[in-house]
């Protein structure tokens, strides 16, 4: 039943950022050079249905029909990795206009040249985490 | 004054939106998890590679699930084929395509999360590393877009 749900709510990311044009690196470029604010609707408005079912839905429900609990707020600290982090997936943004999963709702769509985005983020998340590897563990 | 902001216009955006949202608050209905789409690629490294970043837990137990999440995620754009025909193929060169997604994957991994992870799920989660993640990467990307317009075709 999980893994049922996750396909359908993939179903659903994967074909609203297709029809939002989120998967055409073009259109996310075209809203970080600010000449169309079109992105911003997309996660102002996913973020605003996010947010309400989030805070809601564990306030009527005790527990998931198919989960033991809602996973809440974690606080998890800001820390030095967050920051560089971020500013090194904003270069990245800024110079391809592709992210995790619009890349793959977009092979999805035919956009081939997406190919090689993913090729790189595989590439980026096997450098990362080698060199963490080699330093101690920080979490389990 | 709409035209200048939403030269395509708004349905679209908006429509495309509401759609990830719901997608989000499926999995979360039934099952409680929250989904980032960026730690899939760390989940299909665990098979192979034995480093501990690789084997934490969250990692191995979403091992399950997360390729129906992406086999989601590609059926979607596939959907989108399907209905409304082949799109054209992006103009933006390989190699920013490539250089952009290596970046993307080691930032994301060294901040922990993504558009889809910090910037919705963290953000409507309360978390304040997300928002201070989102807000970071987003003047980042603006900036470096705007300054790469000059040089770039794409």
């Amino acid at each position: 039943m999980v893994k049922l749900t996750m396909y359908t709510g993939g179903l659903f990311l994967g074909f609203g950022l297709a029809l939002a044009g989120a998967t055409k690196p073009e259109i996310v470029l075209s809203f970080l050079r600010l000449e169309d604010m079109g992105l911003i609707l997309v996660i102002g408005v996913a973020l605003l249905v996010t947010l309400m079912v989030y805070q809601i839905v564990p306030r009527l429900l005790s527990k998931p029909p198919f989960g033991e609990s809602f996973d809440g707020h974690d606080g998890f600290p800001v820390t030095s990795r967050t920051i560089v982090g971020a500013i090194l997936f904003g270069i990245g943004w800024g110079i391809s206009g592709i992210c995790p999963a619009t890349s793959l709702a977009a092979v999805g769509t035919g956009n081939w040249p997406l190919f090689y985005a993913i090729a790189g983020m595989f590439i980026g998340t096997l450098i990362y985490g080698t060199i963490r590897s080699k330093q101690p563990p920080t979490h389990k | 004054m709409l035209e200048t902001f939403f030269p395509l216009g708004v349905t679209n955006y908006a429509l495309g939106g509401l759609l990830v949202g719901i997608g989000i608050a499926i999995p979360f209905i039934a099952t409680g998890l929250v989904v980032g789409v960026s730690s899939f690629y760390t989940t299909a490294w665990s098979y192979v590679h034995k480093g501990w970043f690789f084997q934490t837990n969250w990692y191995l137990q979403s091992r399950g699930w997360k390729w129906f999440l992406v086999g989601g995620i590609i059926s979607g754009g596939l959907v989108y084929l399907l209905l409304y025909g082949p799109a054209a193929t992006t103009a933006v060169p390989w190699w920013q395509l490539l250089a952009g997604g290596i970046l993307v994957g080691i930032g994301t991994r060294m901040s922990g999360g993504c558009t889809s992870g910090h910037g919705i799920c963290g953000i409507a989660s309360l978390e304040k590393v997300s928002l201070v993640a989102t807000l970071t990467f987003l003047t980042t990307a603006i900036v470096v877009a705007l300054l790469t317009s000059k040089i770039f075709v794409w």
